[in-house]
């Protein structure tokens, strides 16, 4: 199951020069760029994990590219995303966030059923992948 | 997403070519002018800049009529003494570059040894990433460059500085252009060191020292900047300041003749307040005096005014 989470995310995967497009877009806006990854795709995982610093005073995206592709080689079965982070003021949070790597077979979840008080019904996601350890999931 | 220019395969040896009108287009002649009007002398350096346009303005044409042009390798090293203007004709370069196409932002990173090399075993590599990912799509300067490598001591971590350096000069030459400044006998020292920099580097530019005469005329233009005027005595007098401070230590070209100037206007300030004039006019306000300038220690003491002398090489 493709998953579906942050910009862009109903479109097909971008190639390198639409990310570099997406990427000027957001140092034209003196966005700070930052690159994430994690092999837990439940869609509350709101923190994934830094691939280094987010990147202020970037002139280029060829850098951010650079760091982009590093982590896709380091992490090539993780979900990989980039961030755009306005740091002004009344903003101050993420404008812009994509997926930019994807593991190749994605399982995808399925819904829990938890009987509460009352015979009242508790739902939740569970993620196939989240079986195995961190780290040993999309092998 | 922007799909290449569909480029021309195999037209006739006779197809024109309209160099003029790329000229004018890629407004290169402004810079130029402007290099001309606020760089006083550096005669050969300019040379130098008007032929790199050149090369990049026809290698742009090749391409548009689909004929090879392999990107030029422009890194570049400046020597020359201090205040021979290595800076700021690096932020022209930066600029001509840009305007040409051949850098895609046209910023300037301005660097030392400091920037560039860490404190710890790990730190260095990281750091130099972090600059030169900042100087992508523009050009990067790496003044008195020298530092990075330590002869003495082969564990000095300037030496992974470098071997990164070189990784992206070589690999990333359409991201990034990177010039190297300092002292030539200094500079030299280094390139012998370290054959696998010099071979990298396409341009050598040597910044000569000014000429007296020269340096009056970047004096003045100083002065016009900050809307000041010498007098006719008072220019007399700085030419003569300038030939007693040429023989004396620490001696910067451009920036000894700014902070020259620079207390030559404190002086006139004290001067109007000393003469507790009631009334002042607009022109005593914008008029260097000779008293100004004699009363430096050049003339008095003969030495600078500078107790421990220009840093020598700081980039302002």
């Amino acid at each position: 199951m493709r998953i579906t989470q942050g910009t862009f995310s109903f479109l097909a995967d971008f190639s390198d020069s639409e990310i570099r497009a997406q990427v000027e877009y957001c140092l034209k806006n003196n966005w700070a760029v930052s690159v994430e990854f994690t092999d837990d795709p439940h869609p509350r995982n709101t923190y994934w994990e830094m691939w280094g610093m987010p990147m202020f005073d970037m002139k280029d995206a060829a850098g951010i590219m650079h760091e982009i592709n590093q982590c896709r080689k380091a992490y090539p079965n993780h979900y990989v995303r980039v961030n755009g982070f306005d740091s002004t003021r009344g903003w101050e949070t993420v404008r812009l966030s994509f997926i930019v790597n994807r593991p190749e077979h994605e399982p995808g979840f399925h819904v829990l059923r938890q009987e509460g008080p009352g015979r009242s019904i508790r739902y939740t996601l569970h993620s196939y992948a989240t079986e195995k350890p961190k780290g040993e999931r999309y092998k | 997403m922007n799909p290449d220019p569909v480029v021309p395969q195999n037209l006739p040896d006779d197809t024109p070519v309209d160099l003029e009108g790329a000229f004018r287009d890629s407004r290169i002649q402004e810079v130029l002018d402007q290099l001309d009007r606020e760089l006083i002398g550096l005669k050969p350096v300019k040379t130098r800049i008007r032929e790199i346009a050149a090369l990049l303005l026809v290698d742009r044409l090749r391409k548009g009529l689909g004929l090879i042009s392999g990107a030029p390798s422009l890194h570049m090293s400046f020597t020359g003494n201090s205040g021979t203007g290595k800076t700021t004709v690096a932020m022209r370069m930066a600029e001509i570059l840009h305007r040409l196409g051949y850098v895609r932002k046209g910023h300037l990173v301005a660097v030392t040894r400091d920037d560039l090399v860490g404190q710890y075993i790990g730190h260095t590599a990281p750091k130099t990433k972090e600059v030169l990912k900042k100087a992508m799509g523009g050009v990067l300067f790496i003044d008195e460059a020298y530092y990075l490598y330590r002869a003495e001591n082969e564990r000095d971590y300037g030496q992974e500085t470098i071997e990164i350096l070189l990784q992206v000069m070589e690999n990333q030459r359409e991201d990034l252009v990177v010039i190297l400044a300092g002292y030539k006998d200094r500079m030299e020292e280094f390139f012998r060191s370290n054959p696998g920099m010099s071979s990298r580097i396409a341009h050598h530019l040597d910044f000569p020292d000014y000429s007296p005469q020269e340096l009056l005329s970047i004096a003045k233009l100083m002065l016009e900047a900050q809307q000041y005027h010498f007098s006719a005595q008072a220019e007399k007098a700085f030419q003569d300041y300038i030939l007693r401070r040429m023989q004396m230590p620490h001696f910067a070209n451009a920036r000894s003749m700014r902070n020259a100037l620079d207390r030559a206007r404190l002086r006139q300030a004290n001067r109007l307040f000393a003469r507790n004039q009631a009334r002042l006019t607009k022109k005593d306000l914008v008029t260097i005096e000779a008293e100004d300038i004699l009363a430096s220690r050049v003339f008095k003491e003969g030495m600078p005014d500078e107790k421990a002398g220009a840093k020598p090489g700081a980039a302002k």
